[in-house]
C-alpha cells in the first residue's frame, strides 16, 4: 500500500459585515467609551443589544446607555490563552451584567488567578488605548470595588458611525486525499496517469476516488490511461482569473484520456486558441517540478470522430 | 391517510441589489419574512416552525444561520431547521417546509432563504486551495461554458440563442420591481456586443452578484381558507441528486433533473408538460441554460429546446413564458435564488405578479438546480387545490 499523502490546508477570508442600525450604534459607542443596550417593550435592557426581541420577535430600536461597571454572573478560567484571544496571560472568561442591564455580556477578566474570581465579583471595563468600533475596544474587564458608575444618558446617535466591520475567518485542517488519490499522485510524479477500474461497471475513474460513485463499490484495480487523449469540449477564457498567471485568451478543455471513463480538465497550448476544436487529439506537456501536466498540446493525429467521445463531454 | 394539501399564502422578497450595506443579514432576512407575513396577514405567533436555507458556508462565512437568525425570524421556542443543497437550496428549503405541512407535523411554516454576496466572495468559496489538486483554471463561467458548447454541438443551435434569452430576461426584469438589474436601455445588439468572457458565454449572458432574501408562508387547507388573498396550491414537488462527476454523467441534460421533473409531473397529473403547464420559472445562471433545461424538463425533445426560445415561445407574451421575473440572469443572491423561482411560480398562479403577470397562469413550474448540475428541486403550483 502506498504512502497516503497529507498536507496542511488553511482557509482564510476577511468577510465583511454590514452592521445594521443596532450593532452600528453599539460598536460606535464602544469607540466613544459608551456602552449601549436596547430596551424591550416590557422594559428589559439587553446588553449586548440585539435587533429583534428573542421573546416576542418585535423589532428593537430603543437604545439606552448602561454603566461601564457591573457584576460577574458566571465565569471559567482560561489556563492557556490562544493567539487572538483578548489577553496573552491566563484570564477568566466572564459573563458580566453591566449596571443598568438585564442580560450579561461575554468578555475576558484580567485577574491574578482563579482563586480571585467569583460569581458576584464587581468589575469594570478597561478600555483599549486605540478604539475602532469593535468588541475589542473593551480590552477586558478588571476587578473594581468602587461605586457603580453613572451612565451619561447618551442617545445612541453618533456623528461618524461605524457601519461595517471586517471579520476574518480562518480554518486550519490537515488534508489527506486518501489512498486512491495518493497512488494517482505518486504515479503522476513518474509522469504516468493511473486511475482505478470499477469492478462492476468497468469504467476507469481518473483521478480515482477509491469507490465508484455510480455503483457504490470500492475500486482497487489500477489502470494506466493516456497519455494521449481527446478534447471533448472546451471554452476560450478571455478574462484573467485572480491567482492564475496565464496569459489570456487561453483554452480550458475537457480531455478524455485514452482508456478513461470520464474527462478531466486542462489547458490546451501549442496551437492558436481559435483553432482548438472538439475532437482534437492532444498529449500532456510536463514541466520540471510540477505535479500536474502544464498543459496539453496537439499530437498531429486526425481528429477523433464525435461518436467516439460524445459520452465523455 | 392522504397528504395534507399545501398552500402558499404569503410571499415576500427584498429588492435585490449589489450590496445592502444598510442592513445586517438579520435585517435582510427580517425584511423578506415581514413582507411574507404581511401578505398572509399573519403574525409571528401564527408561525409553527421556520425552515431556512442559504448558500454553502464558505460563500459568506455564516456557519449557523439557524442559531444567528432565530430571533430575527421569530423562531425562538419553535422548531428551526436549516437546509443545504448548494445553489438549489432555495427550492429544497421550500420543499422541506412543504413536507412538514403535508405530513401534518406543522400547520403553518415560514420558509426563507438569503444571501449577501457583497459580504463575501463566492469565487473564493468555489476555488479553495485543496492540496495536490490543480487549481480551477477558469472560474465559475469557465466551469459551465464547456457544457454550453457541448449543448450547441449536440443540438446544432445557432450561436445567437444565448443572447435572445438574456435580452428577454432583462426585459422581463424591467417589469419586476424586485429584480436587481433594471437595464432600461437594453437592446439585443448590446447583448450581442458585450464582451465574450468564456467563449461561448458573453458578459450579458451571465448572472449578477446580488444581496437578497425571499420568504414564503406555507399552510394547510384550513389556513388557506382563512387567507386574505388567493393561495397557490402545491400539486407536486421533488428533489433529486447525483454526483458532481461520474462516468456517463450528462452535464447537458442531467439524469437527476429529468427524474425530478418526471416525479413532479406524476404527482401533479401532468401528461404533457408543454401543453399542461402555463409558464416556467427556472434557474438559468447563464443564458444557454434556458434551452438546455427546456429539454431536460420535458418541454421539448432533445436538441429542440432552442427552437422554443428562438421562435418567441418563451417570451412573456409567448405560449410558454419562461423566467417572467427576469430570472437568475437579473438577480442572483445565490442562497435565495432557488426560492425566488418557487416564489415567482406561486405569484403567477395567485395572479399577483403585477406587470410580469402571465394571463391565465393556472399551473406554473418552479425549478432550481445547484452544485455541479447535481442537485435539483422543483415544484408545480396551481391556482386551484389539488384534486385528491
Amino acid at each position: 500500500m502506498p504512502d497516503v499523502l497529507k498536507a496542511p490546508l488553511v482557509l482564510e477570508f476577511p468577510f465583511t459585515r454590514s452592521l445594521g442600525p443596532v450593532q452600528s450604534a453599539f460598536l460606535t459607542g464602544l469607540r466613544e467609551r459608551v456602552v449601549l443596550g436596547v430596551r424591550t417593550d416590557d422594559g428589559r435592557t439587553l446588553v449586548p443589544p440585539v435587533e429583534y426581541d428573542p421573546v416576542t420577535a418585535a423589532e428593537l430600536r430603543d437604545l439606552v446607555e448602561v454603566a461601564p461597571t457591573g457584576t460577574v454572573t458566571t465565569w471559567a478560567w482560561n489556563h492557556r490563552p490562544r493567539p487572538g484571544q483578548p489577553l496573552g496571560t491566563p484570564f477568566a472568561w466572564v459573563l458580566v451584567r453591566l449596571d443598568g442591564a438585564d442580560t450579561a455580556l461575554l468578555h475576558a477578566l484580567d485577574a491574578p488567578g482563579p482563586d480571585t474570581v467569583r460569581t458576584g465579583l464587581r468589575v469594570r471595563i478597561r478600555w483599549a488605548e486605540e478604539r475602532t468600533g469593535a468588541i475589542t475596544d473593551i480590552a477586558c474587564f478588571e476587578p473594581y470595588d468602587g461605586p457603580a458608575a453613572e451612565p451619561t444618558g447618551h442617545s445612541g446617535t453618533f456623528a461618524d458611525p461605524v457601519t461595517g466591520i471586517v471579520t476574518p475567518a480562518r480554518l486550519d485542517y490537515t488534508y489527506t486525499p486518501g489512498r486512491a488519490q495518493s497512488a494517482h499522485l505518486q504515479a503522476l510524479a513518474e509522469r504516468r496517469t493511473v486511475g482505478e477500474r470499477c469492478p462492476s461497471c468497468r469504467k476507469v475513474y481518473v483521478p480515482p476516488r477509491g469507490a465508484c460513485p455510480t455503483c457504490g463499490v470500492a475500486t482497487a484495480e489500477q489502470v494506466e490511461v493516456g497519455p494521449r487523449g481527446t478534447v471533448t469540449t472546451f471554452c476560450i477564457v478571455n478574462i484573467k482569473a485572480r491567482n492564475l498567471d496565464i496569459e489570456v485568451p487561453y483554452v480550458y478543455a475537457h480531455i478524455a484520456l485514452d482508456g478513461a471513463g470520464l474527462a478531466l480538465h486542462g489547458r490546451i497550448g501549442g496551437i492558436p486558441y481559435d483553432q482548438v476544436r472538439m475532437g482534437l487529439r492532444v498529449e500532456p506537456v510536463w514541466t520540471e517540478g510540477a505535479r500536474h501536466p502544464d498543459h496539453y498540446r496537439p499530437t498531429g493525429e486526425p481528429d477523433a470522430d464525435y461518436d467516439t467521445y460524445k459520452e465523455l463531454l | 391517510m392522504s397528504k395534507e394539501p399545501v398552500a402558499v399564502v404569503g410571499i415576500g422578497q427584498t429588492k435585490h441589489v449589489a450590496a445592502r450595506r444598510d442592513v445586517s443579514i438579520a435585517g435582510l432576512v427580517r425584511e423578506a419574512a415581514r413582507r411574507a407575513l404581511d401578505d398572509a396577514e399573519l403574525t409571528w405567533s401564527d408561525i409553527d416552525a421556520v425552515v431556512i436555507g442559504k448558500a454553502p458556508d464558505f460563500f459568506e462565512g455564516v456557519m449557523m444561520p439557524e442559531l444567528y437568525l432565530a430571533d430575527a425570524l421569530g423562531a425562538v421556542g419553535k422548531p428551526m431547521l436549516r437546509v443545504h443543497t448548494a445553489g438549489s437550496v432555495g427550492g429544497s428549503t421550500a420543499l422541506v417546509a412543504a413536507g412538514l405541512v403535508a405530513a401534518r407535523v406543522h400547520t403553518t411554516v415560514l420558509t426563507l432563504a438569503f444571501e449577501k454576496q457583497s459580504e463575501s466572495n463566492a469565487m473564493w468559496g468555489l476555488s479553495l486551495p485543496i492540496p495536490f489538486q490543480q487549481p480551477l483554471l477558469a472560474g465559475a463561467g469557465g466551469f459551465f461554458a464547456p457544457h454550453v458548447r457541448a449543448y450547441m454541438r449536440r443540438s446544432g443551435a445557432p450561436d445567437t440563442v444565448g443572447s435572445l434569452v438574456a435580452y428577454k430576461d432583462r426585459r422581463n426584469a424591467l417589469k419586476n420591481p424586485y429584480a436587481h438589474l433594471h437595464e432600461h436601455d437594453i437592446t439585443l445588439a448590446k447583448v450581442q456586443a458585450s464582451p465574450m468572457l468564456w467563449d461561448p458565454i458573453r458578459y450579458s449572458e451571465t448572472c449578477p452578484s446580488s444581496d437578497g432574501a425571499c420568504a414564503l408562508v406555507l399552510t394547510d387547507r384550513a389556513g388557506a381558507a382563512r387567507a386574505p388573498r388567493p393561495p397557490a396550491w402545491m400539486h407536486g414537488g421533488a428533489m433529486r441528486s447525483e454526483p458532481t462527476l461520474f462516468a456517463g454523467k450528462d452535464f447537458v441534460s442531467p439524469r437527476a433533473g429529468r427524474d425530478c421533473a418526471a416525479d413532479v409531473y406524476r404527482q401533479a397529473g401532468i401528461a404533457d408538460p408543454r401543453r399542461d403547464i402555463d409558464a416556467v420559472e427556472m434557474y438559468v445562471p447563464f443564458s444557454w441554460y434556458e434551452p438546455m433545461w427546456l429539454e431536460n424538463l420535458g418541454f421539448a425533445e432533445e436538441g429542440e429546446g432552442w427552437k422554443l426560445t428562438e421562435s418567441g415561445v418563451t417570451e412573456l407574451d409567448g405560449d410558454l413564458p419562461v423566467n417572467m421575473s427576469g430570472g437568475v440572469l437579473s438577480a442572483n443572491p445565490i442562497g435565495a435564488s432557488g426560492l425566488i423561482r418557487f416564489a415567482e411560480a406561486a405569484l403567477q398562479v395567485r395572479g399577483q405578479a403585477g406587470e410580469h403577470q402571465v394571463e391565465r397562469a393556472r399551473r406554473v413550474l418552479g425549478h432550481a438546480y445547484g452544485g455541479g448540475s447535481q442537485f435539483f428541486s422543483m415544484w408545480l403550483v396551481g391556482s386551484r387545490p389539488p384534486e385528491s
